[in-house]
């Protein structure tokens, strides 16, 4: 099968070879024969120095995704209904913006309300947590015959060709924490995989050769002469040269003068703390540090939200650790003039019912759930729709999930209905939705 | 006393695995003896009027009406084909089809003691007949028809269809019973794990028609119809009326306390509109009405049209899945359909003297052979194809491998000139294609690359454990492509990062008494001996002139220019390298090669 042959804006073609930093430079030499041109979409430079050292609303996009994980409860978190039959203990209080309240256990949250938007009318069909997850990481309903590419994976594809093809030395896609199905490039290749970073703060695996640095250079000389001899008379074989240059990546990665992004020990105590104690916490800084060397797409996934017993203490426990870290990320974003440039999605796969079951816990609900927006040139203190405070299945304004995507791709310069190719011949629009009109005026 | 018991464990592996390296690692004089393991007809079928011989000259049969078909079109085609491929490679292809993973020191051993002529047949159906193959090939039927969800749960146990899968390719039933029993049967999916087709596409308590008909038809029929479930097909000839005409023969089947049943009463309901609108759809078959038998429940009936021998779709569905998971890749995939595994074009009626495509050829044979996989396997094995080279020889050749790939004679980028020469060889099956080996196959090469013994089902406890947890680990880090796993791709960067810097790799070659680095670095007499060994128990190969001058003596004389010399001024002489750290070293090397990591 011949690799699929992708639309891309022109600036794609990964063949330039231009842009060779130090560091990779040095790695190249001692790499001899290696290809110089990089052909892997995976490492790159982030931003140029001069795009990354920019500000305010000139400044490229990035996209950081808080992602709750298992479906968190709308009533416990956006779009709580105290007092009713559906509310349960949980209390409501009043935020930055008028007439608007949001539960008790984001009380740093509820004081920049005014600097969000609010979603509390999504809705899905998908109501299992795999393909609920699929659908709202991709804006597409699961479907057998093609593998839909995560939104975080479509920024990179349509926005950063140059730097694809200047060969840099970081992910563009980055999944921070432990998520079960970190976002994918689907029919974009592997290549555009979000990179996974399981434990936020402790740098990143696999980074570090095992043996000392002459005998690690003898292995590469060798893995060099091997690399050549297999090459002979199969040049005809294009993965097999690939293999070769992934290799040159991954030591481009493991020299980056970027990978300091990952590590946050040199980080005040006093921005530690502001972030909270938790592999979350610590997720959303180093997101944050992400974000400042140009990294165009982060996930930070929190949970386990799937409440099915004990719904309350689990969400006492994890709200608690999502307030202060939202609420500190969208801090420094402001401080640092990264606002205008840095959309801020806090969302999982699906809400939870209304009712309360026996164990004291909710289930699974796609029928009226909530998403945070800030940033990224999004208006703020806007809130769409509410759930049924009796709670019925039909959310005020309903707002399908592609509607959601459709939106966020407009604001970085992506028009949704871009079709692309997949492999299998179909041309598929980016995003089927279309941009919300309250979010987009 | 738990304790002591791993120690007792860990000392009889240590012992076990010491007197066997002893015999299996001194390099020409392997007296290969008779080995432990039992089942492994390894001088089967040589005698001249056994049944055996008989049933070897069908299958030579077989073989030649295949190669006189791709002969046909490289000769029409004006096709020069590779050359052949040596013993020991094809070796490593069989191993690496049938069992997911390379052949051990000791294998090669055995393998090399043997008379040349047939000893590849002969260790086809040595591989088919251990557990293994069975193993392996069970976990890829399962992700054909269920796919690699753990869900639903409690109704669903993919292990136990596994399992079931596993019995039926041991034994070697036919593959149609086999089918038929996939879609068809009742009961409960513990008890007949069969029905786990069924239960795995229940969502709310109940089976899913359309998941079953879209599964059915890929896996079974090699086609999508799935598309036309909400649309009809760009180009193949499924329509939608045929999706939901197809689907209704799923329609009435439901769960019970008494397991997976049909309710002749019930009538599928097919969504027809977007606000849920539903219609009453009867149970038809898009094609050949006459396969389909008068009794039996729709899913009985449904079976039987869909393996009856004149449906050839699934003849030749399954000929071009086995070629694939023998190739890396299916024979769809070459010219002139260029499709997937699953998206195979219908076929045509033959007529009656043109030439026959290699994959009627193929799937002719399997209808005549009622449906034998072992044999279909062994046929495509031994075919012309299998055994050619991965490498032609190149117009620009360059003088030395990996010399500085900056003049390259010509100026064109990548080898650009040889691979317009080289696409039509690769599309006619003219040159062994080189595929990106799937991730079970890698860590099952990495675990076996650290033993000088084969790890299989009779291994110690103790290798059983540690490679279960390993795999487990590594797959995690590495990425498991899930249903797709039949597709193209190219290896990734956080790949590349595990395979050069993760535990899997450092802990399977470090020299510690129970890794083959350390045995090698004792038994090897001198540096040339240790070279060879490392490349035999990685690469399956002896390393070539170059490469054996490069790694006894130079390699480790001088660290190559522009090592960064971080220990201070680098003034005094290190110490050389014991042998299993050099050993080590060279594993790492190896184990990071494109060879190792790839189908060739």
């Amino acid at each position: 099968m011949n690799f699929p042959h992708l639309p891309r804006r022109s600036h794609h073609m990964p063949h330039a070879t231009s842009g060779c930093a130090s560091v990779a430079c040095s790695r190249r030499s001692l790499l001899g024969g290696f290809a110089a041109a990089s052909t892997v979409a995976f490492s790159l430079p982030p931003l140029s120095a001069r795009a990354a050292a920019s500000r305010g609303a000139e400044r490229p996009r990035s996209l950081i995704t808080l992602w709750m994980a298992g479906g968190p409860s709308q009533l416990e978190t956006w779009d709580p209904h105290p007092g009713g039959l559906i509310g349960g203990p949980t209390k409501a209080i009043a935020t930055s913006v008028p007439d608007l309240q949001i539960a008790a256990g984001l009380p740093l949250m509820a004081e920049r309300m005014d600097r969000v938007s609010l979603i509390r009318s999504l809705v899905s069909k998908e109501g299992d947590h795999e393909r609920g997850t699929y659908f709202v990481k991709t804006g597409y309903r699961p479907d057998p015959t093609v593998q839909h590419p995560a939104i975080g994976a479509v920024l990179p594809y349509q926005l950063d060709g140059e730097a694809i093809a200047a060969g840099l030395q970081m992910p563009l896609y980055v999944s921070i924490g432990n998520g079960q199905w970190p976002g994918r490039g689907g029919y974009l290749g592997e290549k555009f995989d979000a990179f996974r970073v399981p434990s936020p703060g402790r740098g990143v695996d696999n980074l570090r050769a095992d043996v000392e640095a002459t005998r690690n250079a003898r292995r590469l000389a060798g893995l060099e002469l091997l690399s050549g001899t297999f090459r002979q008379g199969r040049e005809g074989h294009p993965a097999a040269t690939r293999h070769t240059e992934t290799v040159h990546d991954a030591l481009s990665l493991m020299a980056s003068e970027h990978l300091a992004a990952f590590e946050i020990e040199d980080e005040p105590k006093e921005v530690l703390a502001r972030y909270g104690d938790s592999d979350f916490g610590r997720g959303c800084l180093v997101a944050r540090r992400l974000v400042e060397v140009g990294v165009r797409s982060v996930e930070v996934t929190l949970g386990n939200f799937d409440s099915h017993a004990a719904n309350f203490s689990i969400h006492d426990r994890l709200v608690g650790m999502l307030d202060p870290a939202m609420a500190a990320l969208l801090d420094d974003l402001r401080e640092r003039d990264l606002e205008a440039s840095t959309m801020v999605l806090c969302i999982g796969e699906f809400g939870r019912t209304p009712w309360i079951n026996p164990l004291d816990g909710r289930d699974h609900w796609p029928s009226g759930f909530s998403a945070v927006l800030a940033g990224g040139g999004m208006p703020a203190g806007r809130v769409i729709g509410h759930t049924d405070p009796e709670g019925g299945d039909k959310p005020t304004d309903p707002i399908p999930v592609q509607d959601l995507y459709a939106t966020i791709l407009s604001r970085f310069g992506i028009d949704p209905a871009v079709e692309l190719m997949t492999p299998v011949g179909r041309p598929l629009a980016i995003s089927d939705g279309k941009p919300i009109g309250k979010l987009m005026s | 006393m738990a304790r002591s018991t791993t120690l007792t464990l860990l000392l009889i592996t240590l012992g076990v695995g010491w007197a066997v390296s002893r015999s299996v690692l001194p390099a020409r004089q392997a007296s290969v003896a008779a080995t432990s393991r039992s089942q492994r007809p390894l001088d089967g079928g040589r005698e001249a009027d056994s049944p055996a011989a008989v049933e070897t000259s069908a299958l030579q049969a077989a073989v030649d009406r295949l190669d006189a078909a791709f002969a046909e079109i490289w000769m029409s085609e004006g096709l020069e084909p590779a050359t052949e491929a040596d013993d020991l490679t094809i070796l490593r292809r069989l191993s690496l089809a049938l069992h997911a993973t390379i052949p051990s020191l000791e294998e090669i051993r055995q393998f090399e003691a043997e008379p040349a002529e047939e000893r590849l047949d002969r260790w086809a159906q040595a591989m088919l007949a251990d557990r293994r193959f069975a193993e392996s090939f069970a976990e890829r039927m399962t992700r054909a028809f269920v796919g690699t969800q753990g869900e639903p749960f409690l109704v669903f146990r993919r292990d136990r269809f596994k399992a079931w899968w596993a019995d039926q390719l041991a034994a070697n039933r036919p593959y149609d019973e086999v089918v038929r029993e996939v879609i068809a049967s009742q009961g409960l999916w513990t008890g007949r794990p069969a029905t786990n087709f069924i239960t795995h596409s229940v969502t709310d308590g109940t089976p899913s028609p359309e998941k079953l008909a879209g599964r059915t038809v890929r896996a079974v029929l090699g086609q999508r119809i799935d598309c036309a479930e909400c649309h009809d097909h760009p180009f193949a000839d499924w329509k939608q009326s045929d999706f939901r005409g197809l689907a209704a023969h799923f329609g009435q089947v439901r769960l019970s306390p008494f397991g997976v049943e049909d309710d002749p009463a019930r009538v599928f309901l097919a969504d027809i509109g977007p606000r849920g609108q539903k219609r009453g759809v009867q149970a038809e078959v898009p094609f050949g009405e006459a396969w389909l038998p008068d009794s039996g429940t729709s899913r009985e009936r449904l079976a039987a049209w869909s393996t009856d021998p004149r449906n050839r779709r699934f003849a030749r569905a399954t000929v071009n899945r086995m070629w694939a998971l023998l190739f890396g890749r299916p024979l769809s995939a070459g010219a002139p359909w260029y499709a997937d595994v699953d998206d195979l074009p219908d076929p045509q009626e033959p007529t009656s003297d043109e030439a026959r495509s290699p994959l009627d050829v193929l799937a002719d044979e399997f209808v005549a052979s009622g449906y034998d996989l072992h044999h279909l396997l062994r046929v495509i094995a031994a075919s012309r194809p299998f055994q050619l080279s991965s490498a032609v020889a190149s117009a620009v050749s360059e003088e030395n491998a990996g010399g500085s790939g900056s003049v390259e004679g010509t100026s064109s980028p990548q080898g650009g000139s040889t691979s317009a020469d080289f696409q039509p060889l690769l599309d006619h099956w003219a040159v062994f294609p080189v595929e990106r080996l799937r991730v079970d196959q890698v860590v099952g090469s990495m675990l076996q690359a650290s033993s000088v013994r084969t790890i299989d089902l009779n291994s110690a406890l103790m290798t059983r454990f540690l490679r279960f947890v390993r795999e487990n680990d590594f797959l995690r880090e590495y990425g498991d492509p899930g249903d797709d796993e039949l597709l193209a791709r190219s290896g990734t960067v956080p790949q590349a990062l595990v395979r050069m810097n993760g535990k899997l790799v450092r802990e399977t070659t470090e020299p510690n008494p129970f890794n083959a680095t350390s045995r090698v670095g004792l038994a090897s007499l001198d540096d040339e001996q240790l070279v060879e060994h490392c490349f035999l128990l990685c690469l399956s190969r002896r390393p070539t002139p170059a490469e054996q001058a490069y790694f006894s003596t130079a390699w480790d004389e001088e660290p190559p220019a522009g090592a960064p010399d971080d220990n201070d001024a680098g003034s005094e002489p290190k110490p050389r390298l014991s042998a299993a750290q050099r050993a080590q070293d060279l594993c790492w090397t190896l184990i990071n090669a494109p060879e190792f990591s790839w189908n060739h």
